[in-house]
């Protein structure tokens, strides 16, 4: 029931006087136009020119802190620099390890770190979703407040408990688990923590969505009719719970490929991850060309994930109607 | 319901929210640490947070990041408002897909494609790096997020309340302020504040849009964080989160007395 403003009901169109509807016309073409105009030039062309950057290398030297493209040459400047494009920066993507390696990683990274959270997230949404529809409100705040306090804190308050002196180590010394200190920090083991922690919400709310919408009644007469627990779990709940499944993988997938925050400041140097990757070449290297260059490679490789979250959006927002 | 709500489901809850939580609790109460070591406590103290307030640096980053999330979630809200109500209201124009792309693609973007994008862009504009260019790209990141937030609300609009008002002759803009934004109000305002949050939270894009005099606090935290590990650091985490608890306490709590407060109306409207 959307599009009444669209197709404009007929029934109000007729009663309304002219200047009314040119009024109403214009202040549609209004609402539309602004943030459309706004994501176009702050969202779309940006990334044009990332594209533009990663194929000028040998055209445009790369003294640090010049700016990389000229544009007052104008457009017969601008059909010089097309003549002098190569693909230099890609050629060297592929002939250095490193990068490959790290896009792998990146991906293996992402993926095992999505599946560990949906892990960890299900039985906590699904306790929410069995809650007292009393308390559930306060347990959905809960699960929200986290996500309001910064990414970089909560990833920072894990180094004092990772460390090889950290909480987590005194703890575990003090109990006589371990006997020498666990090296957790700057390892994959604590980048996966982080990922974790930090994307739990991510995955929690998506599910608990779900997993709230649905009809316990129909585990119940599968209880009933003799399936066990476990079973009428895979054959009903986790099915019927899958939209959410998908939604909340591809919220945690997509920002942990490119993710900076956890492997720099959990994973050391001794880990390799892309976001870190273009970080370096960005800020240390001062290579903009190489770094524009991973970014499109990167966003290539997270094209299908992201039109897949695209699609799952356009469903929901489909069934919220 | 109670009765399923088993003492698995209820485990699984306590442990996960311990998760959640453990972590920032320490954190917190680390930062009232005497001792210089993040990890090992040395009494009682308050001294960090005497010696936060003294460092100028941290102080100027503050202003600097408060000043830049004010108005880019300020400016944000507006241009996610509106463009929550194209997405819902303008089912047919020409390039809406590409406008819904847009609008759920920085969702998931990795931040480092957003910020590296934004700042070749205020390069090849010739814009200088500073104050202004981080709001600028606040505002582009976040007015998505205000945009999904006011969208849900929109979905579940009753549309029939802005058609009889317009029946009755109320010109649509007037419509819009009378009847279909007192109804938004609450997903509008917890817009603004999700928008004001990330803006405060971002180190990525900032670190990338920003340039000399603008350094925000995640950017000086994150300095800090790589030189070590001090409790100052943990000072200034907490007085971070508190401001954001808060803030959003209060706008849950509002929130709250607004519901019950239009659960009487209606109850009153229909005996009466």
């Amino acid at each position: 029931m959307a599009n009444i403003a669209a197709t404009a009901a007929p029934s109000t169109d007729t009663a309304a006087t002219l200047p009314t509807r040119l009024a109403k016309g214009f202040v549609d073409r209004l609402v539309i136009i602004v943030p459309y105009l706004w994501l176009l030039f702050f969202f779309l062309v940006p990334f044009i020119i990332v594209f533009k950057i990663s194929l000028s290398q040998t055209a445009i030297a790369m003294p640090p802190y010049t700016p990389v493209l000229d544009f007052t040459d104008g457009i017969s400047g601008f059909f010089t620099g097309f003549r002098e494009l190569n693909f230099d920066n890609y050629t060297w993507l592929t002939q250095d390890a490193l990068y490959f390696n790290a896009y792998v990683t990146s991906l293996i990274i992402a993926g095992i770190s999505t599946i560990l959270t949906l892990i960890v997230g299900y039985p906590i949404a699904y306790g929410m979703a069995r809650a007292p529809a009393t308390i559930r409100p306060t347990l959905l705040m809960l699960v929200i407040l986290p996500f309001w306090t910064s990414f970089l804190i909560r990833v920072y308050a894990w180094i004092g408990i990772l460390k090889p002196e950290g909480l987590l180590n005194q703890l575990l010394m003090s109990l006589h688990v371990i006997s020498q200190p666990l090296v957790i920090l700057n390892t994959y083991t604590a980048i996966f923590i982080g990922i974790v922690y930090s994307y739990l919400p991510f995955m929690v709310l998506p599910l608990y969505s779900s997993l709230e919408k649905m009809d316990y009644s129909l585990v119940e007469a599968a209880q009933d009719l003799g399936c066990p627990q476990t079973s009428a779990f895979w054959k009903i709940t986790f099915p019927l719970s899958l939209p959410g499944v998908v939604a909340g993988c591809l919220l945690v997938f997509i920002p942990a490929v490119g993710e900076f925050v956890i492997p720099d400041l959990l994973g050391g140097s001794q880990t390799l991850m892309i976001g870190k990757t273009l970080w370096n070449e960005f800020f240390s290297n001062r290579d903009w060309p190489v770094s524009s260059a991973v970014a499109v490679i990167l966003l290539l490789v997270l094209t299908i994930p992201i039109m897949f979250f695209q699609q799952a959006q356009a469903r929901a927002q489909e069934q919220g109607k | 319901m109670n009765a399923t709500w088993s003492r698995f489901n209820i485990t699984s809850i306590v442990l996960g929210f311990a998760f959640l939580y453990l972590p920032i609790v320490l954190l917190i109460v680390f930062s009232f640490n005497e001792s210089k070591l993040v990890t090992v406590w040395g009494g009682f103290s308050t001294k960090w947070y005497v010696s936060l307030f003294h460092n100028q640096g941290l102080m100027d980053a503050t202003w600097v990041t408060a000043r830049v999330g004010v108005i880019s979630a300020t400016v944000a809200t507006v241009l996610g408002t509106l463009g929550a109500i194209t997405l819902t209201r303008y089912t047919r124009f020409r390039g809406r897909l590409l406008f819904s792309g847009m609008v759920f693609a920085p969702l998931v973007m990795p931040e480092v494609i957003t910020g590296l994008s934004l700042l070749l862009l205020f390069v090849a504009i010739g814009l200088d790096r500073g104050f202004f260019t981080v709001t600028l790209a606040h505002i582009t990141f976040t007015m998505c997020f205000v945009a999904v937030v006011v969208q849900s609300r929109l979905v579940t609009f009753d549309r029939s309340l802005e058609e009889a008002a317009m029946d009755l002759g109320a010109p649509p803009v007037k419509t819009f302020f009378q009847i279909t934004l007192p109804v938004i109000l609450p997903a509008i305002i917890s817009g603004w504040m999700l928008a004001f949050t990330l803006s405060l939270d971002d180190l990525v894009i900032a670190s990338f849009t920003s340039g000399p005099g603008a350094t925000t606090l995640p950017m000086k935290i994150y300095s800090q964080v790589r030189l070590g590990v001090t409790p100052e650091i943990n000072a200034a985490c907490t007085i971070l989160i508190a401001v954001v608890a808060v803030g959003v306490i209060i706008a849950s709590i509002a929130n709250k007395r607004r519901e019950i407060q239009r659960q009487l109306d209606e109850r009153a409207a229909q005996r009466g």
